[in-house]
């Protein structure tokens, strides 16, 4: 199990700006290990975002986002108090889900 | 599902299938659903439009912004974002063009949200990266050469 992101969500006016940090080896492929052989790529394929159940973010991502990858984005309507939830698949099927509260 | 996007991960199952057998990839590897793998198999911006649905080729714009740093010391952390002020932007990509798979992230704006994302990317090497922006049926890109001090591929 991989470990929670970290999430913050700050409303300023109707604007709330989301900012997400996820733990993620992000591997590219390319690499080569220690004794030649190639590292199988292994990444975030499927990011989203959703707001009282409506989608405000959904991302696909291939191999060149860096590991621990960071994520920004904005969305009108949010207000304090309410929640944003951050989910994501990796090419392995693995997941994960987190919450925050928008502040 | 689209037919095409149907094709496209069908053929990427056989070919990962393939792959697993030869002991490459872990046999539980797989492609998230709804993954536009045709998309991220582009080597070229010009490609990338094209799986994304594009009829005729990118046009720049001047209302596209793109935010990247001139000189990336690291190029395993490069901090790129797009900022669209085109109305009815639905999709934002980042492309990095010398990258082994050009198309780096791809963002949907549902309506409500802001066209203005940004992430980190991993850029092999000095080359140019481009935001591409998909309004209507119309995409358009911005440019920004960025240089690479240390690659981000690679040992």
């Amino acid at each position: 199990m991989s470990d929670p992101m970290r999430i913050r969500a700050q409303a300023q006016g109707d604007k709330t700006t989301v900012r997400v940090l996820v733990s993620h080896e992000m591997e590219s492929g390319q690499r080569k290990d220690a004794t030649g052989k190639t590292v199988p790529a292994w990444f975030i394929q499927n990011i989203s975002a959703t707001h009282h159940g409506k989608v405000v973010m959904n991302a696909q991502w291939g191999p060149a986002v860096s590991k621990n990858p960071f994520l920004q984005f904005s969305f009108r309507g949010g207000k304090a108090g309410d929640k944003v939830a951050v989910s994501w698949v990796d090419n392995r099927g693995d997941k994960r889900t987190d919450e925050a509260v928008i502040s | 599902m689209e037919r095409r996007h149907f094709l496209a991960t069908s053929s990427g199952a056989t070919a990962l299938v393939l792959a697993a057998s030869a002991g490459l990839v872990p046999a539980h590897a797989q492609n998230a659903p709804g993954w536009n793998k045709a998309a991220f198999d582009s080597k070229t911006l010009a490609e990338v439009a094209k799986a994304l649905g594009a009829t005729s080729a990118p046009v720049e714009s001047k209302d596209l912004i793109l935010q990247a740093p001139e000189i990336a010391e690291n190029g395993s952390v490069v901090r790129v974002g797009a900022e669209s002020n085109i109305a009815g932007t639905t999709q934002l990509a980042l492309v990095v063009e010398k990258n082994p798979s050009a198309l780096a992230a791809l963002f949907d704006i549902p309506a409500g949200t802001d066209p203005n994302v940004s992430t980190n990317l991993k850029m092999g090497q000095s080359s140019n990266v481009y935001a591409l922006a998909k309004a209507g049926d119309k995409f358009f890109y911005a440019v920004k050469e960025v240089k690479v001090t240390l690659g981000g591929c690679g040992g």
